[in-house]
């Protein structure tokens, strides 16, 4: 199962290093075993419908209203998480406040937080009788069992993804930047605007990419909270496991190859993104 | 003339800093960002622990002494001492063959690692019915030699491993590619075997960075929930992992047990947090390679 | 140097093959305690969990004084769709009590592990027990909720599971769809007065259990159509101060149904003792225990009077002799395409 260690693999540079082929092929094993075959199976059960069959899937109007409200939401969500993250990251590296160690630890909860208890927690405050839940009943917004409530979940595990990903790039910035910046005459605005924030863009990109993909897959938060009706919150993975519960595999997978599809095409974009900063900026 | 009045007065208010916003602007938006996190963060986690204790110590508990809990925590725990290993194993093999090695098709080799990031958990479940359900690709291999993979261990494990796959692997790949391959070329000139150099050379240098992923990747194995419970089949005090055991709870109107076994897993996750806080704090240097995945 | 790198390399290698094996040999022993006792599982949908604990109790406690075997009864609960599933894919259910009889044949026509006339196989067309839909109301009835009709009006917010993933969410849309058929008898208006019953609905939870917190814990919507003993178990665990049960003059009669998964207890070797216990469901004690948790028993005889007293008169009609056999149901109106996708995606 794996190469053997003296054979040289041809396309790699000569180093005088050991285990590459040891560690590469171990590594090569499990992806292609534990993912790829998988994945693989997924895509080979929804090819069974052909292409027609797929694009048929998706244009069905509860197919697609779930793909569109999963993506839409996460969307905002996204951006959301972006903005306030840009704003926790800038705080947490440029000010200093008692409790910012604290505040900086909590900002991974929703990483370490299974999703399950995150998704009872919200929906118990954001219910109409929970605590936040009942100050918006008053001025008439329902949080919980809409799209809101979806947008909250969202906007909870894509955050950390926001402020990391910007957080060590803020830290990174050269305070002279800024001072020459200010010296020829820039007001503080100008001097965000046109020198600091530009080479962070690559940065937020990022982390908007990572917020929006994990916001889109996300199931155990959201099922508590969503309301779960069709064509108002049904999100797409919730339509996989109806579609499982009604034996339908086929139609199960080709949701999953096309939500699968477009996962894969954010993460592209994130990699473009930082190919293309590494380039503008000369760094990640 | 307005130049020259601005300079003296920030001559004149002497913590104002070129390279920072002015004090309204400071509090403004620490303010925001406080809020914001208090609202979205700290109340949900607050709510988990006011609601787990909502009736006093002794309901709390008594949703432990259930042999059905217990069972739950015995099967994560299993799950976890499983999948967290193997991941290690791989994130470091990966990250050796990548961060040390140069070989076209690398940055493709990294996406498909980081692709179990962005699938769903659901369909991160659905995949392996597909290919070890009774229906699936090799569904009717595994039953006629009597091996139970979907709706058993050995299912929820898979599902975990993949769901925590990449985990590892891009905390230490950005680590060790920023450490270069030099010192370890050194150690192996003098004489040392690869797996000596490995040894103390690479591993003291990437220890924290291990350390650290290794905690993450434990919290979000023990926290699973959509793609296991896709592949679970949720027979109690067999194939129930603690968050499907919340789930029950919760479904069977015990909320102070729902929320109490809640906790248990909240609890978890600040731990979590809390050792990861303090690696920063004192290996900050260390660390900083691989924060930024 | 190449043959030290080789011999470490070997180390190295044997050592990362020994944890990559380490998953596959942990795994099967970590299951292997379950298999070594006799374990029956039930596979059973969402609102039985109060009622096969207690069952799975007694039968264990019969079966242990008859033969002097132990035997442990696992239960498994979830949306009755969705329990269906996990068979189909491969859990080693012995028995299956199931919401809905469509989820049971789902699992012999995919299968084949049930024989298709497992109707046949145990007294009453598998029906230990029967049910039906009633309607839970918030205290002192604000909505004036009394019928079916009632369900339709524009201000009244209804709760129900999702019926194509819950079997009470398909009783629901069945008794609703009944009872306009029943009073007009034309199949286009039935179709139009349960489409506008599902416009009041805010929440689609994926099981009736779902649905149960919504309305009970979290407040939403003015009434919850559901199982009669889902109903009298929300009194019982939220307070009687805070809700009423309606009971509709019509209703349909909830069958759901047991079976014996032929294909997994023949291989597993417990026929003896899964026959045995779904024997059980229809002995005295199990009756008793049926009406004791407000489900109706098929043996009023064996019940306690005062629990057989809680359970109203009410005309029950049989969805087939409105719509045939159990295939056309599920087809006409659950499957892709059928009533319930097209009354949503017009109600939109």
């Amino acid at each position: 199962m794996v190469a053997t260690p003296q054979r040289r693999f041809l396309f790699r540079r000569p180093s005088v290093i050991p285990g590459f082929g040891l560690t590469f092929g171990y590594a090569l094993t499990c992806l292609s075993l534990i993912v790829l075959l998988p994945l693989a199976a997924l895509v080979a059960k929804a090819s069974g419908l052909g292409l027609d069959g797929i694009w048929e899937v998706a244009r069905d109007p509860r197919v697609a209203s779930a793909l569109r409200i999963s993506f839409g939401v996460s969307l905002a969500a996204a951006l959301t998480a972006s903005v306030f993250g840009f704003v926790v990251a800038w705080v947490l590296t440029r000010y200093r406040f008692p409790g910012r160690k604290v505040v900086d630890a909590a900002v991974d909860l929703p990483f370490a937080l299974p999703t399950a208890v995150a998704g009872i927690a919200l929906a118990s405050l954001y219910a109409p009788n929970g605590l936040i839940g009942a100050q918006l009943a008053k001025v008439g917004i329902q949080a919980a069992y809409t799209p809101l409530g979806i947008f909250i979940a969202m906007v909870f595990i894509g955050l950390p993804f926001a402020v990391r990903t910007v957080q060590p790039l803020i830290a990174e910035i050269d305070k002279e930047v800024e001072e020459a910046s200010a010296t020829l005459g820039a007001t503080r605005g100008m001097t965000l605007v046109r020198v600091v924030l530009p080479p962070l863009v690559p940065a937020v990109l990022t982390g908007f990419a990572l917020a929006f993909a994990r916001g889109v897959g996300e199931y155990g938060s959201i099922i508590f909270i969503a309301g779960n009706l069709p064509y108002v919150s049904e999100i797409a993975p919730l339509l996989i496991v109806i579609k499982l519960s009604e034996f339908d595999y086929a139609g199960a997978a080709a949701i999953a190859t096309i939500m699968l599809g477009i996962s894969f095409l954010t993460l592209l974009a994130i990699n473009l993104i930082q190919a293309w900063s590494r380039r503008r900026f000369g760094y990640v | 003339m307005s130049e020259g009045l601005a300079l003296s007065r920030a001559a004149a208010a002497r913590p104002r800093s070129v390279t920072s916003e002015g004090r309204a602007v400071r509090w403004l938006l620490t303010g925001i960002a406080i809020l914001f996190l208090a609202l979205f963060l700290v109340l949900p986690l607050l709510t988990v622990f006011a609601q787990a204790l909502s009736r006093g110590w002794a309901a709390y508990f008594e949703a432990f002494h259930e042999p059905d809990a217990q069972a739950a925590i015995r099967l994560t725990l299993t799950v976890a001492a499983i999948s967290v290993p193997f991941n290690l194993v791989f994130g470091v093999a990966a990250a050796w063959a990548i961060a040390k090695f140069e070989f076209p098709g690398k940055s493709v080799l990294i996406t498909l690692i980081d692709l179990p990031f962005s699938v769903s958990p659901v369909v991160s479940g659905m995949i392996y019915v597909l290919v070890f359900g009774s229906q699936g690709l090799f569904g009717a291999f595994f039953i006629e030699h009597g091996i139970q993979i979907i709706f058993a261990v050995p299912g929820i494990v898979l599902a975990t491993i993949f769901v925590t796959f990449p985990f590892i692997a891009r905390e230490l790949i950005p680590l060790m590619q920023e450490q270069g391959t030099a010192e370890e070329e050194a150690a192996l000139t003098l004489g040392a075997s690869g797996w000596h150099a490995f040894r103390t050379v690479t591993l003291p240098n990437i220890r924290w960075g291990l350390l650290y992923s290794v905690l993450l990747c434990n919290a979000r194995a023990m926290g699973e929930f959509g793609a296991v419970s896709v592949v679970s089949g949720h027979i109690r005090g067999l194939t129930n992992t603690l968050p499907l055991h919340v789930e029950i709870l919760y479904n069977e109107y015990n909320f102070v047990g729902a929320f109490a076994v809640a906790s248990l897993l909240a609890g978890l996750a600040l731990v979590t947090l809390v050792i990861k806080s303090v690696l920063e704090w004192r290996y900050a240097g260390d660390l900083a390679a691989g924060a930024r995945h | 140097m190449p043959a030290l790198e080789t011999r470490t390399a070997r180390r190295i290698r044997s050592l990362l093959l020994a944890a990559c094996l380490a998953p596959a040999l942990v795994a099967p022993v970590s299951v292997a305690p379950a298999l070594a006792q006799t374990a029956l599982l039930n596979v059973s949908y969402d609102p039985t969990r109060e009622l096969y604990r207690e069952i799975n109790a007694a039968f264990a406690e019969e079966w242990k004084a008859k033969t002097g075997e132990t035997v442990t009864v696992r239960a498994s609960h979830g949306g009755s769709g969705a329990q269906a599933r996990t068979v189909i894919d491969g859990v080693d259910a012995d028995v299956v009590t199931l919401g809905i009889p469509s989820d049971i044949d789902a699992i012999a026509k995919l299968t084949k592990k049930i024989p298709a006339d497992w109707r046949d196989k145990q007294p009453n067309q598998g029906l230990p027990y029967t049910s039906t839909v009633v309607f839970l109301v918030r205290k002192g009835n604000p909505r004036d909720v009394k019928d079916w009709a009632d369900l339709g009006k524009p201000d009244v917010k209804v709760i129900t599971p999702n019926p194509k993933t819950s079997a009470g969410g398909r009783w629901n849309f069945l008794a609703a769809w009944g009872y306009a058929y029943n009073r007009d008898k034309d199949v286009e208006k039935a179709n139009a007065f349960v489409g506008q019953i599902y416009k009041n609905v805010p929440i689609l939870d994926t099981g009736a259990r779902g649905s149960t917190v919504t309305f009970a814990q979290r407040g939403l919507g003015d009434v919850l159509p559901t199982w009669e003993n889902e109903a009298f178990l929300v009194l019982q665990e939220f307070g009687a101060d805070k809700f009423d049960i309606v009971v509709p003059p019509t209703s349909i009669y909830a069958e759901p149904p047991v079976a014996l998964v032929d294909g997994n207890v023949d291989r597993k070797g417990t026929r003896k003792a899964a026959e045995a216990y779904l024997a059980f469901l229809y002995s005295d004690k199990a009756q008793a225990i049926f009406a004791k948790h407000r489900y109706r028993p098929l043996r009023r005889e064996a019940a306690d009077k005062a629990d057989l007293a809680l359970l109203p008169d009410v005309k029950l009609f049989r969805i087939e002799d409105l719509q045939g056999s159990w295939d056309d149901i599920q087809k006409k109106n659950f499957d892709n395409g059928g009533l319930f996708d097209q009354l949503s995606r017009a109600g939109r």
